[in-house]
């Protein structure tokens, strides 16, 4: 073993880490979280996907409403603000649990859940207007892309809402626990990247559609 | 109450489903009342169903490939009948029966076969390659493994339970739409494919993790395996293109089922966006499936031929660059669909450039063997077999790129013997002979080589005895997933090939008299040094089967073939390095969350092909309850004392030096 240790990384030319030699297996919160945004990264595929189909299907109105005649900007900027607002407190409830002060943990929580809510109601709110004023998935292959592309952001924040409120009760249940923290790692890479689809949706959605 | 489903779903009428269905179910009730007879019940469920060991997983992923080759080669030999006979005639397949078969024969096997198989090698092999204890997510590797199940189950639920797809193996809208499949055929491939499909891309997140953050000490990059390498880039692909698959058929059911237009004649939908969309990640799918089996070909070709790989750094470039290449070829596969002359040109270019790296991969193999003296062990004679007919396949593809070329071909089987005889030359015969190569790594003990070699060549022959006719026929005139025909010229090169499948078959019963025989002569066949074929990389350095946590110590790596640099040092030095250092050792507890978690996901999805709304709601409720269950366990790992390790690794040196000195003293 010792010898092994004393010649390792000699006359070597074959190493990335800049000459440095490699030291085994990352830690238990490295590779959560690499492999966490690992699937971020698989789960922005999908979406991308969604919005080619949009931009595809951008023109395909079947004689339906377009984009500029359905979109309420002001009920959308708040959506964002929502959405921007539980961002930044659910870092604060980060900070919280970095801190293991369990009480401002959970008040972070609970307050990101609530602007959570907020937003899901507003898109709930427009998306029953547009089917009440007949412009439903069903309408156009237009609608059927935008219903699919911010409904799918959509369910990732109810699914989000979900795993939020089941991330407060195991902390008040179990505590800052070693793999609970690597837990909240993970949900919070996953609450920030709904608001980076979010702003790709708003910029190319809703501020390129009214500007049609 | 239960939404579409009724007694018609059961096809009394068609005895040949029914009669298959009954023997399968017959079968299965057989072992499960043999295994609760037994009493192995408990042992199966405390080491096997609930198992987060990743090789144990990856023996599990290789016995659900096997079984489902079963299904889908017994699928493929009823089509070569159809057409040996149905001349003239309507042969004894009803067309909506048999355009079922095809469906079912290409989604099986790709899905179901060719996937679960290397994905089960690549789980066995890399963490003891890697030098490490297991894949980054151990519990998470099994809720990959039962969810791929649960989409094998639901495919083949579809033989007595209503019926499966009659689109083939993609199903292209307009004709996969709801106005033109009404059944329930299409709700079977999409749900077992979205179910299954998450569980690769878990699979794939698991292996990304595993190679890029699990490395033992001093394992560069550059000092990896090649199949590390091709896992790496295999996985890769997997987390990329596995989502586009994911939202195709999200779109697709989403038109089926609520009425969207994504891919409908009517409001605006764009049928040409399915096919653009479908082969972005069918064509990656290609490479996902290969590039495993190009690893195995690299160490199997090394290790038979006793020298270190040629041109190790050409390789590692070779499958990065197939890796990114795989991305942008995917519009050869409808050349024919109008894109224009100037697109279709630049697809025709990248397919032909990307089979350079190909071109650079079987050199270094043929430069490998140069000079080496090379053994002719079964995984070695799949190798040679595989270089023979994928260079065959491959050329046939840089035909097929050449869009003028393929103007006239497409669609043709010309097209289908191209594509069999890459993935049958390549990924099938790159598992096989992993299987050989690692099977006494597995269990302790070899295949015996005699049915193994037979079985190579049966399946060689009925490999060429089948497919070539085919090339014939297409460019005959012939066009694919035809169930009668009434050209003459045909005839004689469909009951060729009728021939040759019948000599797979043969191939195929040579395998399982193999599996049988060895398990019958185990103890002779036993290997007790843990490095059967004189290997070169980490996975040899441990005992076979290795322990759980597979080293007492991790290794220390100096180099490339590490494990080949030990055991040189050994044999000068003639004794092993010093007892290290023996430490008590963490492992993951086994945990039951994968296998509830996939039953819980087949009665979701199979309420959901027949729109059982509330079962929905069950399955649903249960599979994220049982995640949550398993977040409050308390304790996920349990320690393994150091004096055990230490009596399970000085009885593997002992066994390690006791082959040191024969091979001492017999050179």
């Amino acid at each position: 073993m010792t010898d092994a240790t004393l010649s390792y990384g000699h006359g070597d030319p074959y190493q990335l880490h800049g000459g440095r030699p490699h030291e085994g297996p990352a830690s238990k919160r490295i590779v959560t979280g690499y492999g966490f945004w690992i699937f971020l990264l698989s789960d922005i595929v999908m979406f991308s996907c969604f919005f080619a189909a949009y931009a595809v299907l951008l023109g395909q109105t079947a004689g339906g409403p377009r984009g500029a005649e359905l979109f309420d900007l002001r009920s959308v900027a708040l959506e964002t603000a929502f959405l921007l607002i539980s961002s930044f407190i659910c870092g604060l409830a980060m900070i919280a649990a970095d801190l293991r002060n369990a009480l401002w943990f959970q008040i972070g929580m609970a307050v990101t859940c609530l602007f959570g809510l907020g937003f899901l109601a507003l898109e709930f709110r427009e998306f029953s207007e547009l089917v009440g004023r007949g412009a439903g998935p069903t309408r156009s292959a237009f609608l059927s892309a935008f219903f699919t592309l911010v409904g799918c952001h959509g369910a990732h924040v109810s699914a989000g809402v979900l795993w939020l409120l089941t991330m407060m009760a195991q902390v008040f249940a179990k505590g800052f626990r070693a793999d609970i923290m690597r837990r909240l790692l993970c949900f919070a890479l996953f609450w920030h990247v709904l608001d980076i689809i979010w702003v790709a949706i708003f910029s190319v959605v809703y501020l390129l559609g009214s500007a049609a | 109450m239960l939404g579409k489903l009724t007694w018609a779903a059961i096809p009394f009428d068609q005895p040949i489903p029914l009669i298959a269905g009954a023997v399968v179910l017959v079968g299965i009730l057989a072992v499960l009342a043999w295994i609760v007879i037994a009493g192995y019940l408990p042992s199966l469920w405390r080491e096997w169903i609930t198992s987060v060991d990743h090789k144990r997983i990856g023996v599990m992923y290789t016995l659900l490939a096997m079984v489902m080759l079963l299904r889908g080669f017994s699928d493929a030999i009823m089509m070569r009948i159809q057409q040996a006979i149905a001349f003239h005639s309507q042969g004894y397949l009803p067309p909506e029966h048999y355009n079922q078969i095809f469906s079912a024969h290409g989604t099986i096997m790709i899905f179901f076969v060719a996937m679960p198989f290397v994905i089960g090698l690549m789980n066995l092999v890399v963490p003891l390659q890697l030098g490490v204890r297991d894949v980054a997510f151990p519990t998470l590797n099994s809720v990959g493994f039962w969810l791929t199940a649960t989409g094998a189950l639901l495919v083949n639920v579809s033989l007595v339970v209503g019926e499966f797809a009659r689109t083939g193996w993609l199903p292209y809208p307009p004709l996969s739409e709801l106005t033109y499949s009404p059944g329930v055929g299409v709700d079977y491939y999409l749900w077992s494919l979205e179910i299954s499909g998450v569980g690769t891309l878990v699979a794939g997140i698991n292996l990304v993790t595993t190679v890029l953050k699990l490395r033992t000490k001093g394992l560069t990059y550059l000092r990896m395996p090649i199949f590390c390498w091709t896992t790496l880039a295999s996985n890769l692909l997997i987390i990329t293109a596995f989502p586009i698959l994911t939202a195709t058929l999200a779109m697709l059911i989403l038109d089926r089922y609520f009425g969207f237009h994504f891919f409908t004649n009517e409001a605006g939908g764009n049928v040409m966006m399915f096919m653009n969309l479908i082969w972005a990640w069918g064509h990656p799918e290609v490479y996902i499936l290969v590039l495993p089996a190009f690893g195995i070909y690299s160490e199997v070709v090394a290790t038979f031929s006793g020298k270190p790989l040629f041109g190790y750094r050409s390789m590692v470039i070779a499958t990065m660059a197939i890796c990114i290449i795989s991305f942008m070829v995917w519009l050869h596969h409808f050349f024919t669909m109008g894109a224009g002359p100037n697109v279709n040109a630049i697809f025709g270019i990248a397919s032909m450039i990307i089979a350079v790296p190909t071109g650079v991969k079987i050199y270094n193999w043929l430069f490998t063997m140069y000079g080496g003296r090379v053994r002719f062990a079964t995984p070695m004679l799949w190798s040679i077999g595989f270089m023979v007919t994928f260079i065959i396949g491959g050329l046939t593809g840089v035909l097929v790129a050449v869009p003028p070329a393929d103007f006239l071909l497409h669609n043709s089987l010309f097209l289908v013997a191209h594509f069999h005889n890459v993935i049958i030359g390549g990924v099938l015969f790159g598992a096989f002979a992993g299987y050989a190569y690692w099977f006494p790594k597995a269990f302790g003990f070899r295949l015996v080589e005699g049915w193994g070699k037979a079985a190579f060549w049966c399946w060689l022959f009925g490999f060429y005895l089948s497919f070539m006719p085919l090339y014939a026929v297409g460019i005959l005139g012939m066009t694919r997933r035809m169930q009668h025909y009434d050209v003459a010229e045909w005839r004689p090169w469909l009951l060729v090939a009728g021939f040759g499948a019948v000599v797979v078959l043969a191939g195929i019963v040579c395998q399982i008299m193999q599996l049988v025989v060895s398990i019958r002569d185990r103890e002779e066949l036993r290997d007790l040094t843990g490095d059967p074929w004189d290997g070169r990389s980490l996975e040899w350095s441990t005992a076979s089967p290795p322990p759980v946590f597979n080293f007492a110590v991790l290794p220390d790596v100096e180099g490339e073939d590490a494990y080949w640099t030990i055991k040189s040092r050994a044999r000068e030095q003639g004794l092993l390095r010093g007892e290290p250092d023996y430490r008590d050792i963490e492992m993951p507890r086994n945990s039951a969350t994968g296998f509830v978690c996939a039953f819980f996901a087949t009665v979701m999805g199979f309420a959901l092909i027949w729109h059982i709304w509330w079962m929905v709601i069950v399955g649903g409720v249960g599979a994220f309850a049982t995640f949550v269950a398993f977040a409050w366990r308390d304790h996920d790992e349990y320690v393994i004392p150091a004096a055990e390790v230490a009596r399970m690794d000085r009885a593997n040196r002992e066994a390690r030096l006791t082959a040191l000195k024969l091979a001492g003293s017999s050179s």
